[in-house]
């Protein structure tokens, strides 16, 4: 179903902070004033993780991994999201500015499913399924995360595209007040990503919507975020707004800041080192020594031909 | 500006105290999981701030005397450089111990292959000769002009910490600005220092 294109300079009410998030926070900051005392020497000086919906009618997908599920607490306060802050807890302190309710995500390009979509109209056709990955991060750290979501392959084959789209571009949400780290430029806004097309088809590659069995948290790219799991984080965009369909390669951000460190296809590789730091090895959170990286982060076995005959050294 | 005496003996027993504030707040953090989801990482991040912070506080001191006259910044002087070398010592091991467990190969690889760790082991290494001959006891043996020329050191030391943090930054360069900015005033207060006693040198001939 589509609805009025929206445009980007339109304030929709829900983009106003309601007075609610205001009164949280100061509640919140005036419990954290009378407990401080308490909490100093304990563990629990952690900001809160935030309020979650259980999710129904979700199957267990055909994906796993036989390693420990990486601390929920963990996942949900430990991020790289600069759109809520540079800093790895500033996410789950600033994802109460971040409402997605309404959201809608723009699909253009060469398809024939073009236009706006609300996010259920987006995902409610689709089964969602939860699928355990490994999530292994440019900074030389790793999780391991049990998703919610729908394979982006369905997604794509109902919208349609084109013979002409050989590639799949996304972005994240540009609102200073709902994201305020966007207020300075520490990237360039918005945050893109791209996906050759049979990437972004793998069977492996999904439109997460939750974790842990619950719907994502802001801090982790609520509502709806990519994940792939065989790339470095940062290519798993958060907070999508807009899928488009193209036929060249479109620009992603991290690339766009530092080509030479951040390729377009950035496939987890432990042979190919971030100049500023190796990728030999990595630490899972939660563990005290690092462990070995594998090569597609462990997924060679369903993704390694997809990149047949390329040089993966140059092709980073 | 006379201190009295209760304050004078006070002066060095409380700023130990608080330069070991940090070590013991990030170590009681450290045992009650209370450095979050990456507590190695937190914590050797930590120890360098903190190492950073002394090497520029340590730096602050003679303009502060220099600005207000005041005696007491210089007393503290050599208690400040030591607390910058106990940092730096910490967040070294916490890089050599916790974060590589003692893999000596892969650690020689970063020595050498990555500029910013390169840096940084410099920037340590030209701190230790500073601690070394910290004491009374080798000011004499040194001569102190010799103690004043090696001592000089530090200015390279504060150059290189601030640009071992601009080298490991993704994006974000607003924290490493702040110190880069410090690290400036504090030493163009010393070039303008020079600069103008030079010049009231040129006017008195």
């Amino acid at each position: 179903m589509l609805i009025r294109k929206s445009k980007p300079h339109d304030i929709r009410s829900s983009e106003i902070t309601p007075s609610g998030a205001y009164m949280d926070r100061r509640r919140f900051l005036a419990t954290g004033a009378a407990g401080a005392g308490a909490v100093l020497f304990s563990g629990l000086f952690m900001p809160t993780v935030g309020r979650t919906a259980p999710l129904s009618g979700v199957i267990k997908g055909s994906y796993t991994v036989d390693e420990p599920l990486t601390d929920k607490e963990a996942a949900t306060t430990y991020n790289n999201f600069y759109e809520l802050g540079t800093g790895k807890d500033d996410p789950v302190e600033n994802a109460h500015y971040l409402k997605t309710d309404p959201w809608t995500v723009a699909i253009d390009g060469l398809v024939k499913g073009a236009g706006t979509y609300s996010f259920e109209d987006l995902i409610h056709p689709h089964k969602l399924e939860e699928r355990v990955y490994r999530l292994r991060c440019v900074e030389a750290w790793s999780m391991v995360i049990p998703w919610v979501g729908v394979p982006l392959a369905d997604v794509i084959r109902r919208l349609e595209p084109q013979g002409s789209a050989k590639y799949v571009a996304f972005e994240t949400l540009v609102d200073p007040v709902r994201m305020p780290g966007q207020v300075r430029n520490a990237l360039p806004w918005p945050y893109r990503e791209g996906l050759r097309m049979d990437e972004a088809l793998h069977p492996l590659t999904m439109l997460a919507v939750g974790m842990y069995g619950e719907s994502m948290l802001p801090q982790n790219g609520a509502p709806i975020r990519l994940v792939v799991p065989w790339k470095y984080g940062f290519k798993s965009i958060k907070s999508i707004v807009r899928i488009s369909f193209t036929e060249e390669q479109p620009p992603a951000t991290w690339n766009m800041q530092n080509p030479r460190e951040y390729g377009f296809y950035s496939n987890v590789n432990p042979d190919v080192d971030h100049p500023r730091w190796s990728q030999a090895k990595e630490r899972r959170i939660g563990e005290f020594f690092k462990r070995p990286t594998l090569p597609f982060n462990g997924y060679g076995e369903d993704v390694a031909s997809l990149y047949a005959g390329m040089d993966m050294t140059k092709n980073y | 500006m006379p201190m009295p005496s209760i304050a004078k003996r006070l002066l060095k027993p409380a700023v130990f105290t608080l330069c070991l504030a940090p070590a013991l707040w990030m170590g009681a953090l450290a045992f009650t999981g209370g450095l979050g989801a990456n507590p190695i990482e937190a914590l050797t991040r930590g120890m360098g701030d903190w190492a950073l912070r002394f090497l520029l506080v340590g730096l602050a001191l003679t303009p502060l005397k220099g600005i207000t006259g005041w005696g007491w910044p210089v007393r503290v002087r050599r208690m400040i450089g030591l607390f910058a070398f106990f940092y730096a010592a910490l967040h070294l091991s916490s890089y050599v111990v916790l974060d590589q467990f003692f893999d000596w190969s892969a650690i020689w690889k970063d020595i050498i292959k990555r500029p910013y760790i390169t840096v940084g082991m410099a920037t340590f290494i030209a701190l230790i000769p500073l601690a070394a001959t910290s004491t009374n006891a080798m000011v004499r043996r040194l001569g102190g002009r010799r103690w004043k020329m090696l001592h000089r050191l530090v200015y390279a030391a504060g150059i290189g910490g601030v640009f071992h943090f601009f080298m490991l930054v993704k994006a974000d360069l607003r924290e490493p600005m702040i110190y880069a900015v410090v690290l400036a005033a504090l030493l163009g207060w010393r070039i303008v220092t020079i600069v103008r006693k030079n010049a009231a040198t040129e006017r008195a001939i």
